[in-house]
């Protein structure tokens, strides 16, 4: 047990030794690792700020009913009570043309436009609260209120929530086949970093055999370069990722300020970052173990 | 009792080439002995039998009563760690000092590092190398390197030792060190066997001489 974890601990020296040895070589591993990383990562977060926003907007279910221009008093009051009797209703909140005027008027900066036009272009309307955050009601209530008498048209504001959410359904697709291809990738660059490294201390691994050396204690300090090639692409993965979200972050506040809101895009989370590591590690390590078992195959056929 | 022993062995290489054809023999434990033959006649083959490093192609090969031919391939290490072998072209590691490269054979099967150093700097002061354990391996001198490698290969007090030409390179004087090495280990009860082509060498020493031709024992 205690030669064990003293080889373990010779293994890591010698690891940690190797890669300081060849720094500009390590350096360039490292950063194709982590830009290969980078990619699917940062796409993954970009989506989860896209996720985050269509929650807090789909979090008030809401339609929009527009009444045809030609309704009456009694029309409308008519529509009220239907809509305000239908299953799935919370509330139902009457906006009259004259105040759906005036409201543009005030917020949009249109007043000017507004005055000079010759009648009112705008409709009744009712915007309608549903009880429960569930597309499915939205979607029965929106075709119930359409077949209403003198109902123009009913705006589900849930759809364009329903489209970002098929898209970001598309995204995360995407995110995972990327993830799937440039972890390939990772394998690919650490199995070639091992060969090298194997070929270049190929009499040591011989001689090692010859004088009793267990398979497992000679793949044991690659196993660690491997790793430690992965984490460290990791790292500069996680470096590149939060360095691009915060001048996105600089760039975004300009333009958010101008809009009055303060949308910021949010950092990875500390889990999100370790899971991150971890993978890199475990490629790594199986780019390792592809590459030393490929070489102590072939000597034992030998 | 019989610590190496051949039974009707032979080994065919890819490609045809017959290097043994029917080999048998005993080496008893605490022996001394020499394997000779022309260049080619089957010597480096068949001390690499007795070390797994090649495997028979028929009949059994049996050391330290476990049968090499037919052993797995995770068990071929543990054999080795029984064996000091002296290779033909040295094999010494010039990425560090005379001492580590006697230490290797310790810290690869895991022994302290504190034990495993006391008995490195033992087997470097049995070969006179011990101060020059800082050295480089490459400023030693051949009969040096030489002397080295045999400290490496007794380093692990083996039951059995196995030498390949271990005078090939060395003038009278370094060969007669050499073997009076081995000697000495035998003397302590350590199985020597030792392949040379030199007819001068074998006929200072009066031991048993296997004497292969065309990978038949004659």
């Amino acid at each position: 047990m205690r030669a064990w974890l003293q080889h373990h601990r010779l293994s890591l020296a010698q690891t940690t030794s190797r890669l300081a040895k060849s720094p500009f070589a390590t350096i360039l591993n490292v950063v194709a690792i982590g830009v290969a990383l980078s990619l699917p990562f940062g796409l993954y977060c970009l989506l989860a700020n896209l996720a985050a926003v269509s929650h807090k907007v789909s979090f008030e279910p809401q339609l929009t009913v527009f009444l045809a221009r030609d309704a009456t008093r009694s029309d409308v009051a008519a529509v009220e009570s239907k809509l305000k009797a239908a299953r799935g209703v919370r509330a139902a909140r009457f906006i009259s043309r004259e105040a759906a005027l005036a409201d543009l008027g005030r917020t949009g900066g249109l007043s000017e436009v507004i005055s000079s036009l010759p009648q009112n272009p705008l409709p009744d309307a009712f915007v309608v609260t549903l009880s429960a955050s569930d597309p499915a009601l939205a979607d029965r209530l929106e075709l119930e209120f359409k077949s209403l008498p003198k109902v123009a048209h009913v705006q589900a504001d849930s759809a364009w929530v329903k489209r970002l959410d098929a898209l970001l359904r598309l995204g995360r697709t995407g995110v995972a086949l990327l993830s799937g291809l440039l972890g390939m990738a990772l394998v690919a660059v650490t199995f070639n970093t091992i060969r090298l490294q194997i070929l270049t201390q190929r009499d040591e691994i011989e001689l090692c055999r010859l004088i009793g050396a267990t398979n497992a204690y000679i793949r044991r300090p690659f196993f660690y370069l491997g790793s430690m090639l992965g984490a460290l692409g990791g790292v500069a993965a996680l470096a590149i990722v939060i360095a691009g979200l915060v001048f996105l972050n600089r760039d975004l506040g300009v333009l958010a300020e101008l809009y009055g809101s303060d949308l910021r895009l949010i950092m990875p989370t500390p889990r999100e970052m370790g899971i991150v590591l971890a993978v890199a590690a475990a490629l790594g390590w199986v780019g390792a173990y592809l590459s030393v078992s490929k070489h102590l195959l072939g000597s034992d056929r030998k | 009792m019989a610590i190496i022993s051949f039974h009707q062995v032979s080994k065919r290489y890819p490609g045809g080439f017959e290097a043994l054809k029917g080999v048998s023999f005993t080496v008893e434990t605490g022996e001394m002995l020499f394997l000779t033959g022309h260049s080619g006649a089957g010597k480096t083959t068949l001390l690499k039998l007795i070390a797994a490093i090649e495997r028979a192609n028929g009949g059994t090969v049996l050391v330290n009563g476990q049968n090499v031919s037919s052993m797995r391939s995770s068990a071929i290490p543990y054999l080795r760690r029984n064996l000091g072998l002296v290779f033909q072209g040295q094999k010494l590691l010039h990425d560090r000092s005379v001492f580590d490269n006697v230490m290797l054979p310790l810290v690869v099967t895991g022994q302290p590092y504190r034990e495993a150093a006391r008995r490195a700097r033992a087997a470097l002061d049995k070969v006179g190398l011990l101060t020059r354990e800082r050295a480089n391996p490459v400023t030693l001198s051949g009969g040096e390197q030489q002397r080295l490698c045999v400290a490496r290969a007794v380093v692990n007090r083996p039951a059995i030792l196995l030498a390949d030409e271990p005078t090939a390179s060395l003038d009278i004087a370094y060969a007669d060190e050499i073997m009076e090495m081995f000697t000495a280990f035998n003397q302590v009860g350590v199985t020597v066997l030792v392949a040379t082509h030199d007819q001068q060498l074998i006929g200072k020493y009066h031991k048993r001489v296997l004497m292969l031709d065309h990978g038949k024992l004659q």
